[in-house]
């Protein structure tokens, strides 16, 4: 590949050296793309084996409450009584159509609830990824700045605390704390009741609560909406914050110690600037691409933050269906994370490629 | 950083040689080459690592009840019972001793972080060494399965497969063989890449393939030339795995996938009966299973993390220039143990 180009000599041979770095470029995002379909495809055969490894989802959900002649009736109503692979197909061709299935225990399409409830994890992700940046980039930088000194030894076990405490006990303490010794924040839940009305009444409503308080325009609504993401957005924010300090920080030492840096380092440019002019940059791609597989941890953390905080998003709702036994649900919207997890990863990947012309391999 | 180097360094990855037995052992070399900050880390690791193994070895001896306990001879100890002389740590929502599940807690992580790992190690280096020595379409087609695996939540797969294995709900060895379990298959991906590559870097050395011309079987090669040398960075994702493990443990058993109270003592289930205190400002049932939690996989990482930074060049910390004359030989044979380790993606 034609990467080594020297700014000066911008003139001529751009054009070549552009077009052989889009072909380049184009073969990869085909290819990339092209990897989601058998992706997708594992994951999903996985959950449809495993899941139906412990027999129909009906006696699951409701052995003991039905008789035995109800309980024939309703698997063959429901098709399970035929062969698997029977089912298998007619599954993956459910899937292909995006229907997921209906849940059991309250016989809902798997799709509606996802729409329903997707709005609420999603903001929840995004309300944590403001946290991790927030939190962990100016720390990495910090910590790589002044390396091997006190702070930055404070700073790495806190790395190390942020991921060593499960998401779940943070919510605990945080909960214990600022709402209920404290009382500056509210316990549970996503909104006040009477915001969550008012917002019902909106004709346009997303479900992330955030733009509807927004469209409702009052002030009072949008800080009653915030006020019960700050805790949330921490618990599960902080976790990911120590995954970016680590790696901004390791990054960070390591373009610190590149020639460019010497260079710049040996025209007298202050250390701090280094950091922040000079090492910060290259140091950020790696951060994008650790997204994709941070939004693998976030969602499963999603679900534990969810609970901890009754937070009406997915995981929310699947740990209910779990309860329940409801494994048609669950399928369903493991089903749907995964296909979730498959694309962010390409859009992640994507985004990767264009900044950075090395992973286009 | 080359200038600090004496060049006799090994290039491959052999251990020192000057290296007794002792000095070959994997935490302990890490330990004698570690300097500063880094040694400071290490050290406080292993001792947490050795304290959380400790008690769960003499828990029997240190808990004053058993874990499913719910009354002595004066009586029951009743619920959710502030901290006292004899409850130190108070009673849980259920009537149990908090101290003593936190004390009994350590041998279920344990067990369970032992049986995840062995299960996947064996499981993904052997899928390791076969796809790499191998490759073909055997090879593609495990890499994409366990890219795919790979990028899934893993609390998410962790669910689904302790529903398979266990319906949820189980005894002591089924809980944890189902939170296990669980965590292997999450895993084995992990190993599975690293000794994939690694073999088939070492595919290609000058050893391998006179091993070949001596007419040496490929299991033979496989598992006498090539994993010998594949394992280096192994204690490093054993030791972030083992952490990663006790995590998943403790998520399932919160969303009350873990193992029945009366059949082992487990954290993630004594957080999730704690959800509903802490609402009414009752602590002490969530905060001591929650800090057993977290110094346990402190401990771990913190070892892991510091076997991780020695083995990577750039980020060894390194002596003061005063030193050097006297630490050069140190920093040489330490600088040739290990390149980059993948391990930083996940974890």
């Amino acid at each position: 590949m034609t990467t080594g180009l020297l700014p000066s000599d911008a003139t001529s041979p751009v054009a070549p050296a552009r077009r052989s770095a889009g072909g380049g470029l184009g073969r990869y995002l085909l290819v990339r793309f092209l990897l989601i379909f058998p992706t997708i495809f594992i994951l999903v055969t996985l959950v449809f084996l495993l899941m139906r490894t412990i027999g129909d989802p009906i006696t699951a959900a409701q052995g003991g409450r039905l008789t035995a002649d109800q309980l024939a009736e309703r698997i063959s109503a429901a098709g399970y009584d035929r062969p698997v692979f029977v089912q298998y197909v007619e599954y993956l061709g459910q899937i292909f159509t995006g229907n997921f299935g209906n849940t059991i225990s309250d016989n809902r399409p798997v799709t509606e609830v996802l729409l329903t409830y997707g709005g609420a994890t999603l903001e929840l992700a995004f309300y944590a990824l403001i946290v991790a940046f927030i939190v962990g980039i100016p720390l990495g930088m910090l910590a790589a700045s002044l390396r091997d000194r006190a702070p930055d030894a404070f700073l790495r076990i806190f790395a190390i605390l942020c991921y060593a405490t499960p998401v779940f006990f943070a919510g605990l303490l945080l909960k214990l704390v600022f709402s209920v010794w404290l009382q500056w924040l509210p316990v549970a839940g996503r909104a006040s009741t009477r915001t969550e009305l008012a917002m019902q009444t909106l004709p346009n409503k997303t479900g992330i609560y955030l733009i509807d308080s927004i469209m409702l325009g009052s002030p009072t609504a949008i800080g009653d909406v915030l006020s019960h993401a700050v805790l949330p957005g921490i618990a599960l924010g902080l976790l990911t914050a120590g995954v970016f300090l680590r790696l901004v920080r390791t990054n960070v030492i390591g373009t610190l110690g590149t020639d460019y840096v010497d260079a710049a380092r040996s025209r007298g440019v202050s250390e701090f600037r280094l950091v922040r002019k000079h090492a910060y940059r290259p140091a950020l791609i790696p951060i994008i691409t650790v997204i994709g597989l941070q939004i693998a941890l976030l969602l499963g953390g999603a679900v534990l933050t969810e609970t901890t905080f009754e937070w009406k998003g997915l995981g929310f709702q699947l740990a209910g269906y779990l309860a329940a036994r409801d494994f048609v649900a669950v399928q369903g919207i493991v089903a749907l994370l995964a296909v979730f997890v498959a694309l962010t990863n390409f859009v992640v990947d994507v985004i990767a490629a264009v900044i950075d012309p090395r992973v286009r391999y | 950083m080359a200038t600090e180097l004496v060049p006799s360094g090994h290039p491959t990855t052999l251990p020192p040689a000057n290296g007794s037995f002792w000095g070959r052992l994997p935490v302990l070399k890490q330990l004698r080459q570690s300097v500063g900050l880094q040694r400071g880390m290490l050290v406080a690791g292993l001792a947490i690592t050795a304290l959380f193994l400790l008690v769960a070895a003499f828990a029997p001896l240190i808990a004053p009840y058993g874990f499913a306990q719910l009354r002595d001879d004066s009586g029951p100890f009743g619920a959710q019972q502030p901290p006292s002389a004899t409850h130190i740590m108070g009673t849980t929502v259920g009537g149990y001793d908090v101290f003593s599940r936190v004390i009994w807690g350590t041998q279920t992580a344990v067990l369970v972080i032992v049986v995840a790992v062995v299960f996947s190690i064996f499981i993904g280096i052997l899928l390791g060494l076969v796809s790499g020595y191998i490759g073909g379409w055997l090879d593609r087609v495990l890499v994409v399965i366990g890219d795919a695996v790979y990028a899934f939540p893993s609390l998410l797969l962790a669910i689904v497969l302790s529903i398979v294995i266990s319906g949820g709900q189980s005894s002591l060895w089924g809980g944890i063989f189902a939170a296990a379990l669980s965590i292997t298959v999450v895993f084995i991906p992990q190993y599975y890449r690293v000794i994939r590559a690694e073999t088939i870097r070492i595919k290609a050395e000058p050893y391998v393939e006179s091993a070949k011309m001596l007419g040496a079987s490929a299991p033979r090669i496989m598992f006498r030339h090539v994993l010998r040398n594949a394992t280096r960075t192994l204690p490093i994702i054993f030791t972030l795995n083992s952490s990663e493990a006790l995590l998943t443990l403790a998520g399932l058993g919160f969303l009350g996938f873990g193992i029945e109270p009366t059949a082992a003592a487990e954290w993630g289930y004594d957080l999730n009966k704690a959800l509903s205190d802490v609402t009414s400002g009752i602590w002490w049932t969530a905060l001591y299973p929650g800090l057993a939690i977290v110094l346990a996989v402190l401990g771990i990482t913190l070892v892991g993390e510091s076997l991780n930074d020695l083995a990577d060049p750039r980020l060894r910390a390194r002596r003061r220039v005063k030193a050097r004359a006297t630490t050069a030989t140190t920093t040489a044979t330490a600088a040739a143990a290990a390149p980059d380790t993948t391990t930083e993606e996940k974890s």
